[in-house]
């Protein structure tokens, strides 16, 4: 027996026509099919979903934890880009 | 052997197929080399189980006298099972597994296919739900079989020792008895000789894509469908009804 691992995937699952996939979790698999396949019998027993996708863990880029700072605390004093300032005319009930 | 008591056969006999391969695949549950694959077999399992169940509430409705889905499970002896002599054989490795599959689901899914469209409306009901799950179990397992085959020099070997030992159990599937011609001419069932021509056709070309030899046609082992079944049955049969045989009637 090999030790080797199969590569990870990463699931994300649409839970019904119109909403966005959403990440669900994990799994292992040694191609893209049976990734496809163990995502379903993984993450969709429940009737959880009407879609799937699956991706090598491997191809996602992801942010570096230790550039957290440059990376999002600027947004944090631009308080200017919240619609928040903006006085609503009457009679617009609906926005 | 008249049109109702044929139909009741041919329904306890669907039963007794999904039963007895079901049972034989929870065997495995938390034995399997990938939690993946684990998973997958477990919910295959459970589709079996379910459709067990609905032939055999069928059954106790064709027969009139009462019987349960449970009495039709738990109070049979194995010369009244009339499953298929390939689903009993003991699951082997997971080559033998997949391969007991494959070579059962794609008769199978002919089957159900058919019986969608018979004269019945309960078993055209219960075929066309179980058709979906097989559609999909034949996709999964189809996909390890060729994995399996054009895999390395080890898997290949194996999977094809595993094609050459069950392939003697699949002679049973297209051997028409009274029930079957029954089945056929006055419900509409499935044309066996119809089914082995398609059936022959869709495993050879999987065996190609996995780079398997298709084995020798010789002798065929048969007797399932008639009550006569090799020494496995009895053993799942006696693990599966001991609760309901020693504690009769319990229930959760």
């Amino acid at each position: 027996m090999s030790e080797k691992e199969w590569p990870l995937y990463e699931v994300f699952i649409r839970s019904k026509s119109g909403l966005s996939h959403r990440h669900a979790g994990s799994i292992h698999a040694a191609d893209d099919q049976m990734a496809l396949d163990a995502a379903r019998d993984t993450y969709t027993r429940r009737s959880e979903g009407v879609s799937i996708w699956v991706v090598r863990s491997s191809k996602i880029v992801a942010s570096d934890p230790a550039e957290t700072a440059a990376f999002f605390e600027p947004a944090e004093d631009k308080i200017y880009r919240h619609p928040t300032f903006y006085e609503m005319p009457d009679g617009v009930d609906n926005l | 052997m008249n049109k109702d008591s044929a139909l009741l056969a041919y329904v306890t006999r669907l039963g007794d197929n999904a039963l007895v391969l079901g049972q034989r695949m929870i065997e495995l549950v938390a034995a399997y080399p990938e939690l993946e694959e684990e998973l997958a077999n477990a919910n295959f399992a459970l589709d079996y189980l379910g459709q067990a169940r609905m032939f055999y509430t069928c059954a106790g409705e064709l027969e009139g006298k009462g019987r349960s889905e449970d009495d039709f499970a738990f109070l049979r002896d194995e010369h009244e099972f009339r499953n298929l002599l390939l689903l009993e054989q003991p699951n082997g490795h997971f080559g033998d597994s997949i391969t007991k599959l494959v070579l059962f689901e794609l008769f199978y899914f002919a089957q159900l296919q058919a019986l969608a469209g018979c004269e019945d409306p309960r078993v055209a009901e219960i075929a066309a739900r179980a058709e979906k799950e097989i559609r999909y179990h034949l996709r999964h397992n189809t996909q390890w079989l060729v994995r399996l085959g054009d895999g390395t020099e080890e898997s290949h070997g194996r999977v094809q020792e595993s094609v050459n030992a069950l392939w003697r159990y699949t002679g049973e599937m297209f051997e028409a008895d009274e029930t079957d011609t029954i089945m056929e001419r006055a419900w509409g069932g499935p044309n066996l000789e119809q089914l082995r021509e398609r059936w022959l056709a869709d495993i050879d070309a999987i065996l190609i894509n996995a780079t398997l030899d298709k084995p020798e046609s010789g002798w065929m082992a048969s007797g399932g469908k008639a009550g006569r079944h090799t020494e496995h049955l009895g053993y799942i049969i006696a693990e599966m009804q001991y609760l309901q045989r020693s504690h009769a009637g319990a229930s959760w």
